[in-house]
C-alpha cells in the first residue's frame, strides 16, 4: 500500500488546485435585479491561468498569414485532425466537440482578439488584472466577481455546508464573503476540538476564527457523497471539478455566482497542434463546460460561462514549437443564456504590420466590454456600477450587447 | 529570571523554525540575548552547507536518471520481443525534458506514486520507544487509516513497486533538509535557505530530472552562497542544470548558431523572462520585451550534457557553443560582446547589482520575514545595504537583525505549511527517519516540497496560508499529531518550551481545560502563538 498514500492526496484537495483547478461560490443566494422576469440566472467564470493560445483554439483558418505563422503547430481544415468550422473564417479546435455542439445550438460563443487592458507579458501581473478588474497590476485585494456581488442586493445565506478551498481565486476575493468545495482525505479532527480552538481565536486571532470557522462549517456536507476525486489525468481532474460545481450550484439554495482556475496553459514548448499538450488541455476544457451542462439540467438554460486567460500567446510559433506570452486572445462563452453561434470578432489581422509589437495577435475587443455585457444580461447590473466598481475607470470599455439571450 | 519571553518568541519564530522543545532551553536562550541568538548562525558559514552520506552531486544523479532510464527502455524492448507487457514500467518513464512548463496533476500524482512510504507522524526518538506511541487514540483515525480512502481505481494497482532512483533520491534529500531544520538551534539560517530556495524555485513536477536534481539544487546553488553574494548565487543558479531543465534553457538555441540552423529551432524566453521577472529585476524593474528576447539570446547555449556525454560528464552545466547566438547584443541599454560564456556572465553580473534587483530582493525579503505590507523604512535601508555591500546577502540578514521594526512589528506572518510542520516537530523533539509525513502534509497543504506550481515559488502572505480550508487542514493535522503522540507529553511544559510567559492567558487556559493530553497538544500546535510568526 505503500504508493498510495501521496498518490491519493495529491488527487485529492490540493492536487486538484496542482493539477489546475479549484472552486469557490458567493456565500449568499442574491435578490437578483431580474428577479421580476422570474429567471433564476447562474454565472461561472473560468479562469485559465497560464495564458491560453487564442490562435490555436480558434485558429483564424481563413487568415492568410495564420498557417506560416503557427507553422508547425497550425490547426488546418483538412486533414487526420480536422479543425472543426465555426464560420467561413474561424474553426475550433479539434479537441472541443462539445464546444462545438454547443455552439451549433447557438449556446456558445467565441470573443476573438480579445485583452484585458494589460499590455506587459507578466503571468503574475496579467492575471492580476485579469482577475481584479483593475485598469493595472498591483492592486489585488478584490476582484472583478466580488465586487459584482456587492453590487446585488444580498439574499440568503447558504446554508449546505461545504468546505471552503484552500485558495479562492483573486476574481471572487472581497468583501463579499465566499465559500468553495474541494475533496476530503484526511480524518478530521473532531468537532469539540474544533469549536475550542475556534473559541481561542475569536478571543486572541479574529482572522483564523472566520476562517476555521468557515473551513469547519462548510466541510460537513460536501463529505459522504461521490465527489471525492478519482485517480486519473488532469482531464479527469478538470472534469471533476467542474461535476462538483455543478452539482453544489444546482441545488435550490446552491451558490448562483461562481469561479474556477484551471491551470497549464503557458505553452512554451512542444504545444502540440491538433493533437499534443494544447489538445489535452482543450479536452479537458471542453469536458468541464459538458460537466456544468449536464451537471445543471435545469439550470443550465438560465447559466453562462465565461472562459477567460491572463493574454495571448505570440502569432509565431518560438524555436521550441511553442509560443511565448503574447496579447491578443480568445475569450469563450458557455450556456443556455448564451445568444451564440457567433464568433463575434473586429479581425486586426496577422500580417506582420497588424501585429501588435510585430509579434502578437493585436487585441481590437476590451474582454471588460465582454464580462461587462454578461454581468448586466445576467444580472441586471447599471453601466454605471460595471464602470466604476466592478471595472474601476473602465467607462470608455462599454458593455458588449446582446450576448445574453 | 530577567527575560524577554516576546523578544524570544519573535527570535524564534520570526527569524527561526521555533523553539525545540526537550532540554534544548531555547525559548531561555533567545529571551537572555535575542539579537545574538539569532546572529550566532550567521557566523559560521559553513553550517549553512548540507552534506550527508549518500547524496550525491548533480553530474552524479542526471547520470543516474539516465541510466534508470536506459534500463527502463532495455526492460521494455525485451519485453516487445518477449511479447509480453513489461512488469515494471515505472510511471514517470520517459519522460521527454521541456515538455511541460506548469504542474500537471497526472504527472505529478504519478511522478509521486509509489514513492511515499506509510506515513507516521514524525518518527520516534530511539530514546523514547513506548508502546502506546503506536496506538492511535480512540477517536482518532491513524494515518494509515486515510488508505481505505483510496479504493479508488489508483488503490486497485498491484502491490507497490520498490522505489526508484529518483523516488529514493528524492526522499533522502527531503529528509536530509528536515533534519537540519528540526536539530538546528535557532534556524534562522535554515529559514534563508528556504527563502533563497523559494525566491530561485524549480519545480520538481517539470520531469524526472527536476526531481531527482531538486536537492541538489538547492544544495549547490542555494546554500553556498546564502552568507555570500547575491551575484555568485544569480550564477550558479541560472547556471545549475536543474534550472536551465525547469525553464527550458536547454532547448533554447541562438536562431543564427549552428545548431539553430541545422536544426531550424530558436529561441524559448522562458528563463530569459524569469530572470528579469522574478530572480532580479522584478516587474516594472525597468526592462522592455526587447531585454528579454536579447538576454534569451546571450544565454543560448546554457545548457547540461545529456547522456551521450558529447559536451562534457553527462549532467552537468556545459557552454554549447554551437547553440549559442553569435554577436553582440544590446541589453538594458548597454552592449554585451561576443565573448561566448563571458557574456551572459557579465550580463547576469550586471544585472545583480542593477538598482531596482537590490529594491525587489529587499521589499521581498522584509515580507517575507516582518510582514506581508513591508515598513518601507526597513526596506529602504535593506536596499542601501545591498546596494553598498554590492549584494552581500551576510550584510543584508545582519541588516534585518540589528534592525528596529523587525523587532516591533507585531508577529502576523502566518506559519507556511512547511514552517508549521517542522516547528511542530521541533517542539515535540522528533527527529525525522522517514520524509514520509512530511510530506504528505506539505503535499495537503498545498505547499509540496520543492515542487510549486509555478516559477514564482509558494506565496509568502499571510492571506495565502490563512484561508479557510487550510486552516481546516491544519487542524486535522494537529489533531493527528495530537492522537499519536499527545499521551506522552506534558501540553503544558510543551507551552513552556513554546512561548513561557509569552503565551496568552486565553492559550494557556484553553490548554489547561483541554479533554484530554491529545485534544491539548492538538489545540497548542494550533494556536495564535504557534501559528503565528
Amino acid at each position: 500500500m505503500i504508493d498510495c498514500v501521496e498518490n491519493r492526496l495529491l488527487t485529492s484537495r490540493r492536487g486538484l488546485l496542482l493539477g489546475g483547478a479549484s472552486f469557490a461560490a458567493w456565500a449568499y443566494l442574491p435578490k437578483f435585479a431580474r428577479a421580476a422576469d422570474g429567471r433564476d440566472p447562474r454565472l461561472i467564470v473560468v479562469i485559465l491561468r497560464g495564458a491560453l493560445d487564442g490562435l490555436s483554439t480558434v485558429a483564424p483558418v481563413g487568415d492568410p498569414d495564420y498557417a506560416g505563422l503557427h507553422g508547425s503547430i497550425a490547426l488546418t481544415a483538412d486533414g487526420a485532425h480536422p479543425a472543426i468550422l465555426l464560420d467561413s473564417f474561424f474553426a475550433l479546435h479539434p479537441a472541443m466537440p462539445e464546444f462545438a455542439r454547443m455552439y451549433r445550438d447557438m449556446h456558445a460563443a467565441v470573443i476573438h482578439a480579445v485583452a484585458t487592458p494589460y499590455r506587459d507579458r507578466s503571468h503574475f501581473d496579467g492575471q492580476d488584472v485579469l482577475e481584479s478588474g483593475y485598469a493595472g497590476p498591483g492592486r489585488v485585494q478584490s476582484g472583478w466577481l466580488n465586487r459584482a456581488l456587492e453590487a446585488l442586493p444580498r439574499g440568503e445565506r447558504v446554508s449546505s455546508g461545504l468546505a471552503v478551498g484552500p485558495t479562492t481565486p483573486l476574481v471572487l476575493r472581497g468583501n463579499a464573503p465566499t465559500v468553495g468545495w474541494a475533496p476530503v482525505a484526511l480524518p478530521q479532527a473532531d468537532d469539540d476540538t474544533a469549536m475550542r480552538l475556534v473559541d481561542l481565536y475569536r478571543h486572541r486571532d479574529p482572522a483564523l476564527a472566520s476562517a476555521l470557522s468557515q473551513g469547519l462549517q462548510l466541510e460537513k456536507v460536501a463529505s459522504g457523497d461521490d465527489m471525492k476525486p478519482k485517480p486519473g489525468n488532469q482531464v479527469a481532474q478538470m472534469r471533476q471539478v467542474a461535476r462538483g460545481a455543478a452539482k453544489l450550484m444546482a441545488a435550490d439554495d446552491g451558490p448562483r455566482i461562481a469561479a474556477l482556475a484551471f491551470d497549464g496553459w503557458d505553452t512554451h514548448a512542444n504545444e502540440g497542434g491538433p493533437v499534443g499538450r494544447l489538445a489535452f488541455l482543450l479536452g479537458g476544457l471542453d469536458g468541464a463546460l459538458a460537466e456544468f451542462e449536464s451537471g445543471l439540467g435545469d439550470r443550465w438554460r438560465n447559466t453562462v460561462v465565461v472562459v477567460a486567460t491572463e493574454f495571448g500567446r505570440t502569432a509565431r510559433i518560438n524555436g521550441t514549437d511553442g509560443t511565448d506570452h503574447g496579447t491578443g486572445t480568445i475569450a469563450l462563452l458557455a450556456g443556455g443564456a448564451v445568444k451564440g453561434g457567433r464568433v463575434i470578432s473586429d479581425w486586426p489581422g496577422l500580417k506582420l504590420a497588424n501585429l501588435y509589437e510585430g509579434r502578437d495577435l493585436k487585441p481590437t475587443t476590451d474582454l471588460r466590454s465582454v464580462i461587462k455585457g454578461v454581468l448586466q444580461g445576467q444580472f441586471g447590473l447599471s453601466d454605471r456600477a460595471l464602470a466604476e466598481t466592478v471595472f474601476p475607470d473602465s467607462a470608455s470599455a462599454r458593455p458588449m450587447k446582446g450576448l445574453v439571450v | 529570571m530577567a527575560r524577554d519571553s516576546q523578544a524570544a518568541l519573535v527570535a524564534l519564530n520570526r527569524f527561526g523554525f521555533g523553539a525545540r522543545g526537550g532540554t534544548s532551553g531555547d525559548l531561555i536562550n533567545a529571551a537572555s540575548d535575542p539579537r545574538g541568538f539569532v546572529k550566532a548562525e550567521l557566523a559560521r558559514p559553513n553550517g549553512v552547507l548540507l552534506e550527508a552520506p549518500g547524496l550525491q552531486s548533480t553530474p552524479q544523479l542526471g547520470q543516474a536518471v539516465f541510466a534508470y532510464q536506459d534500463q527502463i527502455k532495455q526492460a521494455r524492448e525485451a519485453a516487445a520481443k518477449a511479447g509480453t507487457p513489461t512488469e515494471t514500467p515505472p510511471p514517470q518513464a520517459e519522460q521527454k525534458p521541456g515538455l511541460r512548463r506548469n504542474l500537471s496533476l497526472n504527472t505529478v500524482a504519478t511522478e509521486i506514486a509509489g514513492q511515499m512510504a506509510e506515513a507516521k507522524p514524525f518518527d520516534k526518538k530511539p530514546s523514547d520507544n513506548k508502546p502506546s506511541d503506536n496506538k492511535p487514540a480512540d477517536n482518532m483515525a491513524k494515518p494509515d487509516a486515510m488508505q481505505p480512502n483510496a479504493a479508488t481505481p489508483a488503490a486497485a494497482k498491484p502491490a507497490p513497486q520498490p522505489l526508484n532512483v529518483i523516488q529514493k533520491t528524492f526522499r533522502a534529500e527531503a529528509l536530509a533538509r528536515l533534519q537540519r531544520a528540526t536539530l538546528v538551534e535557532c534556524g534562522f539560517t535554515e529559514r534563508l535557505v528556504v527563502f533563497w530556495s523559494n525566491h530561485f524555485c524549480i519545480s520538481a513536477s517539470k520531469g524526472e530530472l527536476a526531481r531527482i536534481w531538486a536537492g541538489a539544487f538547492e544544495r549547490e546553488a542555494i546554500r553556498p552562497h546564502v552568507l555570500g553574494r547575491f551575484a555568485d548565487m544569480l550564477r550558479a543558479v541560472e547556471q545549475h542544470p536543474a534550472m536551465l531543465f525547469f525553464l527550458d534553457n536547454q532547448q533554447s538555441l541562438g536562431p543564427d548558431s549552428r545548431a539553430g540552423q541545422n536544426r531550424k529551432r530558436g529561441l524559448n524566453e522562458n528563463l530569459a523572462r524569469e530572470i528579469m521577472e522574478l530572480h532580479t529585476l522584478g516587474v516594472g524593474g525597468g526592462y522592455t520585451q526587447e531585454d528579454v528576447t536579447s538576454l534569451a539570446r546571450i544565454i543560448t547555449g546554457w545548457t547540461f550534457a545529456g547522456r551521450q556525454g558529447q559536451l562534457g560528464a553527462p549532467g552537468s552545466f556545459v557552454f554549447n557553443v554551437n547553440a549559442h547566438q553569435p554577436g553582440p547584443q544590446m541589453l538594458l541599454g548597454k552592449s554585451y560582446e561576443p565573448t561566448g560564456l563571458a557574456q551572459g556572465e557579465a550580463a547576469l553580473a550586471d544585472i545583480a547589482r542593477h538598482p531596482s534587483t537590490a529594491n525587489f530582493i529587499a521589499t521581498k525579503f522584509v515580507r517575507h520575514f516582518v510582514a506581508d505590507d513591508p515598513p518601507p523604512a526597513l526596506v529602504a535601508r535593506l536596499r542601501d545595504v545591498f546596494v553598498k555591500t554590492d549584494g552581500d546577502l551576510k550584510a543584508l540578514a545582519t541588516a534585518l537583525v540589528d534592525s528596529d521594526e523587525a523587532w516591533k512589528a507585531p508577529l502576523t506572518k502566518m506559519r507556511s505549511p512547511y514552517d508549521f510542520v517542522v516547528a511542530s516537530g521541533r517542539l515535540l523533539a522528533r527527529v525525522p527517519e522517514d520524509p514520509g509525513f512530511y510530506l504528505n502534509n506539505l503535499n495537503l497543504l498545498g505547499q509540496p516540497l520543492w515542487s510549486p506550481a509555478g516559477p514564482n515559488g509558494f506565496a509568502d502572505t499571510s492571506a495565502a496560508w490563512a484561508a479557510p480550508e487550510g486552516m481546516k487542514l491544519r487542524l486535522d493535522i494537529a489533531a493527528q499529531m495530537g492522537a499519536r503522540l499527545g499521551p506522552n507529553i506534558d501540553p503544558l511544559d510543551l507551552l513552556e518550551f513554546a512561548a513561557a510567559d509569552a503565551a496568552s492567558i486565553e492559550t494557556r487556559k484553553t490548554i489547561e481545560r483541554a479533554e484530554s493530553r491529545q485534544q491539548a497538544l492538538a489545540l497548542l500546535l494550533m494556536s495564535p502563538e504557534m501559528q503565528r510568526r
